[in-house]
């Protein structure tokens, strides 16, 4: 062989490479994308069942401005690295489908408070990343919002508080058994 | 058989010329009458006027003394069930002072018979019950009512 084809080849298999790559980035994504929807944490019961319907009579599924807020906007991070993270330590919840964890009510109920402290330490460690990819205090009008949201907002970010710490129950019932501990707004 | 299928119709037919007479007859010279006004039971009606919930505001006029105040503040979504008071965690005493919030008034720690409980007395639990948000909308009825002279 010539050097001349040589060099030729090492390009076509380069370029192949490269196609490879975009199809399997593509793949990856289209993965990603494709797990990333409502439609996709409803197709387990698990989910459907309890937190789809609770969620389905607060503010974040119907509302006067007809913006919806669904369950990866609030659970899966926006941010790339992030994304990544959260989808390999979802894959753990098949696992726990598996088992069959939480296939019946009684047993959802059993561990939803452990569900719900973890979702709680997460956004509490995050500053409530995922509340801040579509709530921004920095752009909130406080004289215009109700009495009582202008003096808690004012007073607890003064604090150094999050979302999360006055929030809980936004977009699901409550768990039982929940102790004082579990009271972080002041 | 014969006999008594014949009854049946002829009680049937009575039914339904009395019934239905009557029911014209009401509908025309209108002795019933709805908060609507004058439209047919099953006649379609204009909408009312959709409502809203008044802003907040920092507590609103009582009426009478033994009135349970009226909420200045909106409580949509609000969960008051065997897990969880939203209310008591502004208004509870240990709550209320932080968040700037009305304490719950003692009566609310005494049962029906009088008994000093040391939490809400579970008739006090369902606060909705007697305490309700205002919403600026015309009285469906006329009424006299006047808060007293006390107030
Ligand atoms: C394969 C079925 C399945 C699908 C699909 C699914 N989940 Fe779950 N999910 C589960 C199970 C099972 C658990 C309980 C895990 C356990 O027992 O620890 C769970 C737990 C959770 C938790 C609690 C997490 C924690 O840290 O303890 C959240 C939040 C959640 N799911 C959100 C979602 C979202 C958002 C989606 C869509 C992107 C989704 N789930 C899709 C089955 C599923
Ligand atoms: C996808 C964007 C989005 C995300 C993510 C999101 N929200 Fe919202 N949120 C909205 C929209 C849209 C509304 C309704 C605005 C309106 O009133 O029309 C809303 C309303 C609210 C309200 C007002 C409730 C009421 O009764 O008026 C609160 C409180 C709130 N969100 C808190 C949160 C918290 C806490 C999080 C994080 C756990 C969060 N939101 C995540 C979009 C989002
Ligand atoms: C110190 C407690 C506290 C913190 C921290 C807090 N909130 Fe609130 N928020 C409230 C209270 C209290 C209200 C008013 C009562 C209600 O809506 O139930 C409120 C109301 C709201 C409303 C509705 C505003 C209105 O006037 O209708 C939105 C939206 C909201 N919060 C979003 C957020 C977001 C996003 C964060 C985090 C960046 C946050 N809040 C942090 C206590 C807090
Ligand atoms: C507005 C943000 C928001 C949306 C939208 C949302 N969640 Fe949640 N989710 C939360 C928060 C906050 C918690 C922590 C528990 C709590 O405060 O109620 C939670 C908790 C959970 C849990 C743990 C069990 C529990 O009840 O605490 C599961 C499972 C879950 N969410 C799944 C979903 C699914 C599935 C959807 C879509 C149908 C969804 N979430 C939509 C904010 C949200
Ligand atoms: C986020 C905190 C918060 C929650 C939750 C809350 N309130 Fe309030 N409420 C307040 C504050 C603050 C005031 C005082 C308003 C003012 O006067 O400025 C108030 C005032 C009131 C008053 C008027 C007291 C008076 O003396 O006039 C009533 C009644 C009341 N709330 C009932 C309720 C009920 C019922 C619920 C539950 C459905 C509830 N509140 C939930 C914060 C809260
Ligand atoms: C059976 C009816 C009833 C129920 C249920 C009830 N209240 Fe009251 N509440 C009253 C009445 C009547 C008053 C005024 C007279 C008094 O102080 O007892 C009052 C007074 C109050 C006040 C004003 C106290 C003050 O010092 O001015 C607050 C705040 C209040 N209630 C909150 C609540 C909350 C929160 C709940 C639920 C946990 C609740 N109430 C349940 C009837 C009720």
């Amino acid at each position: 062989m010539s050097a001349e084809s040589l060099l030729g080849s090492r390009w076509k298999i380069l370029a192949g490479f490269f196609m490879l790559g975009i199809l399997f980035w593509g793949g990856f994504h289209w993965a990603l994308a494709a797990t990333n929807t409502e439609t996709f944490c409803i197709s387990c019961h698990e989910m459907k069942e309890n937190v789809y319907k609770e969620y389905r009579e607060t503010v974040h599924y119907y509302n006067p401005s007809g913006v919806r807020a669904t369950c990866p906007d609030c659970h899966v991070p926006k941010q790339w690295q992030h994304m990544i993270v959260r989808k390999i330590q979802a894959s753990n919840e098949l696992w726990h489908k598996f088992r069959g964890t939480i296939d019946t009510p009684e047993k959802f109920e059993g561990k939803r408070l452990e569900l719900a402290r973890n979702v709680w330490y997460t956004m509490k460690t995050t500053d409530s990343r995922e509340c801040r990819n579509c709530h921004d205090y920095k752009s909130m009008d406080f004289t215009r919002q109700g009495l009582r949201a202008n003096d808690f907002h004012e007073r607890g970010f003064s604090k150094g508080k999050t979302c999360i710490d006055c929030h809980k129950g936004i977009a699901h019932a409550l768990p039982k058994g929940m102790t004082a501990a579990d009271d972080t707004s002041n | 058989m014969k006999k008594r299928l014949q009854w049946f119709l002829w009680a049937a037919l009575a039914v339904l010329l009395i019934g239905g007479g009557s029911g014209m007859a009401m509908a025309e010279n209108g002795e019933v009458r709805g908060l609507r006004g004058q439209v047919p039971l099953n006649g379609a009606d204009q909408a009312a006027e959709p409502s809203r919930w008044m802003p907040d505001s920092h507590g609103l006029p009582r009426n009478f003394l033994q009135q349970p105040p009226l909420v200045p503040h909106q409580i949509d979504n609000y969960k008051i069930d065997m897990r969880q008071n939203k209310c008591l965690t502004c208004h509870s005493w240990s709550k209320a002072r932080e968040n700037r919030a009305t304490k719950i008034s003692l009566t609310h720690f005494r049962n029906r018979f009088g008994t000093e409980l040391s939490d809400v007395s579970p008739q006090r639990y369902f606060c909705t019950q007697c305490h309700v948000p205002q919403k600026d909308a015309k009285p469906l009825v006329d009424n006299t009512f006047k808060p007293v002279d006390a107030m």
